[in-house]
């Protein structure tokens, strides 16, 4: 086992290179909604049993469900009217499982990204080629019914290898949500391409905030706000990422989803906030010339 | 030891669901359903009254709210049966202030064990739901054909004989199910379901007996939930069911009835410090237009009687 993932270099915050987005705006905020399908009765991985009880663990599943049959709707309808289009981090099976919901998103204008299969099927376990295989489908499938060619990767339920990266930089893929490191998007050290680390978060995740920090509905707005009015600020200087990952089956309950639009729609507000996805924010990075800048600062790194 | 390439197979890949039990629907995209009196929202207030065993088995899995200490579990034991001794009545008592005719789901073996809390709850006038048998005896896929059914007829004809009612509907010990609960719940004359939580609809499920209706009954706001597993205060309770009564009672101009479940436990709004919490939670929701608040099984026969 190794004691460092060994896939960034140290970068302290003080004297980066400047970030500069697009139309002069300071802080890119993107919003990513994790449109998820977990199995009634997925196979067993050795290292991770998917449910809490024996299959069907009825509860735990219909609670999913919800996000598909309910939930989704009242999250995009938030959405919608603070301005914001979603980056899907897409379990691709639910291309096959409900198209209409994924209609709904490529109609706004949303993008894709794939999360995997199912958030059932973990890549603990498998061999390369084996992981090459879910890659080649999250592809295939996000192509046939969006037309999108894969730009970015969140590996299903968090689960990943230390080779992950290199498959992914290999087979095309411009950006990982998988490390939390930063608040800019960072270069990340692949065998061949070129791949970067988009800010993501826990701890602006719902599925964090409300399952395991038991936070209410109410907090996680404050948070939120909180969040958003440090990295606005902190942006004067040189532009940041916020990152909001959402799970409909949680933030589109409806004693949470009046709090939280609220809050988007507060960030909305602000002039120097760019609304953006994370394939933008991934390109912009790349044409302003901040990853040349950002790798070359790193490599002269104390 | 890497994964075998059958890893990679997913038999149940289609459109719709992953397994046959219900099919895929939107919410908002469904005919709009009309509850009487034209109410926009139709109340369903639910009290869990349970026994838990002093020798309740860990395996396969312990229901939530089991007794958690080494065995003997002096203090859980006793804090969950102060619900049948007080914290039941305390709840009867605040529904009759209310005139409020409601559902309580009440494991089988109250009945033997305290059939003055059957009694009390039948003179209020409230529908009996049928909560498995206590809440030690959890349904999994792995008790047998026997086991189960077994489980399921003891329940039943133990409140049925007591209260006399008809009892036809059904909430399992920790919302758990195996994979054939609800072939075998219709078998034996269960008409409707609470344990799914995916909608805040009635729908459809089948079962190899026939229809069996899934009830909402909503899973984050639960009394027991909110302050035993998030260890929310009481007044956030307050504010969430509040919230997610408004957002349902502003939907239903839109899209149709919906319906606002409360879950409560006698052993968790029953203690003296929450149940006025309780009251103006109820306060709250009954001052506004257009509530109709029933038993669980009024609900769902207005649901299924709309075709």
């Amino acid at each position: 086992m190794r004691a460092d993932l060994g896939l960034y270099d140290y970068l302290p915050w003080p004297g980066r290179p400047k970030i500069t987005w697009p139309g002069g705006k300071k802080l890119a905020v993107w919003i990513a909604p994790n449109i998820e399908f977990y199995e009634y009765d997925p196979p067993d991985n050795p290292t991770r049993t998917p449910w809490g009880r024996p299959n069907p663990d009825v509860l735990q599943y219909s609670h999913r469900d919800y996000g598909n049959r309910a939930g989704w709707q009242r999250m995009m309808a938030a959405m919608d009217r603070a301005g914001f289009r979603g980056s899907v981090s897409l379990n691709v099976a639910l291309c096959d499982h409900h198209p209409e919901i994924i209609r709904a998103c490529a109609d706004r204008g949303w993008e894709f990204f794939s999360h995997g299969i199912y958030n059932t099927r973990y890549v603990y376990n498998m061999t390369a080629d084996q992981e090459r295989e879910i890659i080649r489908d999250a592809f295939d499938t996000v192509r046939k019914h969006t037309g999108q060619e894969l730009a970015g990767w969140l590996s299903p339920a968090l689960s990943n290898n230390l080779w992950t990266m290199d498959l992914l930089a290999e087979a095309g893929i411009r950006y990982t949500c998988d490390m939390f490191h930063d608040d800019q998007p960072m270069p990340v050290k692949v065998a061949s391409g070129k791949l970067i680390s988009m800010p993501y978060s826990l701890e602006m995740n719902d599925v964090i905030v409300y399952n395991s920090q038991k936070v209410t509905p109410r907090h996680y707005a404050e948070i939120i706000r909180r969040q958003f009015d440090q990295l606005y600020k902190d942006s004067d200087d040189s532009g940041m990422v916020m990152c909001i990952p959402l799970h409909p089956y949680l933030v589109g309950q409806p004693h949470r989803i009046d709090a939280f639009a609220e809050a988007i729609r507060y960030i909305a507000r602000h002039d120097g906030v760019w609304q953006a996805t994370g394939r933008e924010i991934a390109e912009a990075y790349h044409a302003s010339g901040a990853y040349d800048a950002m790798s070359a600062a790193a490599k002269g790194g104390r | 030891m890497p994964m075998p390439d059958s890893y990679l197979d997913y038999p149940a890949r289609r459109y719709g669901m992953d397994h046959d039990r219900y099919d895929w629907s939107d919410m908002f995209a469904r005919a709009p359903i009309r509850w009487p009196e034209d109410a926009r929202v139709a109340l369903s207030i639910l009290t869990h009254v349970q026994h838990f065993p002093l020798n309740m088995p860990a395996k396969p899995f312990k229901a939530p709210g089991a007794l958690s200490m080494p065995y003997p579990d002096f203090r859980y034991f006793t804090n969950r049966d102060y619900g049948n001794r007080l914290g039941v009545f305390r709840i009867l008592k605040l529904l009759a202030e209310k005139g409020l005719t409601t559902s309580f789901a009440i494991n089988g073996c109250i009945a033997q064990r305290y059939p003055a809390v059957i009694d009390a709850v039948v003179a209020g006038g409230h529908e009996l739901v049928a909560h498995g048998l206590d809440m030690g005896r959890v349904h999994h896929s792995g008790l047998s054909e026997a086991e189960e059914t077994g489980l399921i007829a003891d329940t039943l004809r133990l409140l049925r004989d007591a209260s006399g009612q008809p009892v036809t509907g059904w909430l399992s010990p920790g919302r758990a199910q195996g994979f054939h609960t609800p072939d075998r719940l219709a078998q034996q004359g269960v008409e409707w379901c609470l344990d799914w939580a995916n909608d805040d609809l009635p729908y459809e499920m089948r079962t190899d007996h026939g229809p069996l209706l899934a009830m909402p009954l909503a899973y984050e706001t639960d009394d027991r939930v909110v302050a035993m597993e998030y260890f929310h205060s009481e007044p956030d309770w307050v504010q969430q069911v509040k919230d997610r009564f408004d957002v349902l009672w502003r939907e239903s101009a839109d899209h149709g009835g919906r319906v606002m479940s409360l879950p409560l436990h006698s052993w968790v709004s029953g203690m003296p410090y929450r149940v006025e919490y309780l009251r103006e939670v109820l306060d709250y929701m009954l001052a506004r237009d257009g509530v109709w608040a029933a038993p669980a099984g009024t609900i769902a026969r207005a649901f299924r009687a709309q075709g």
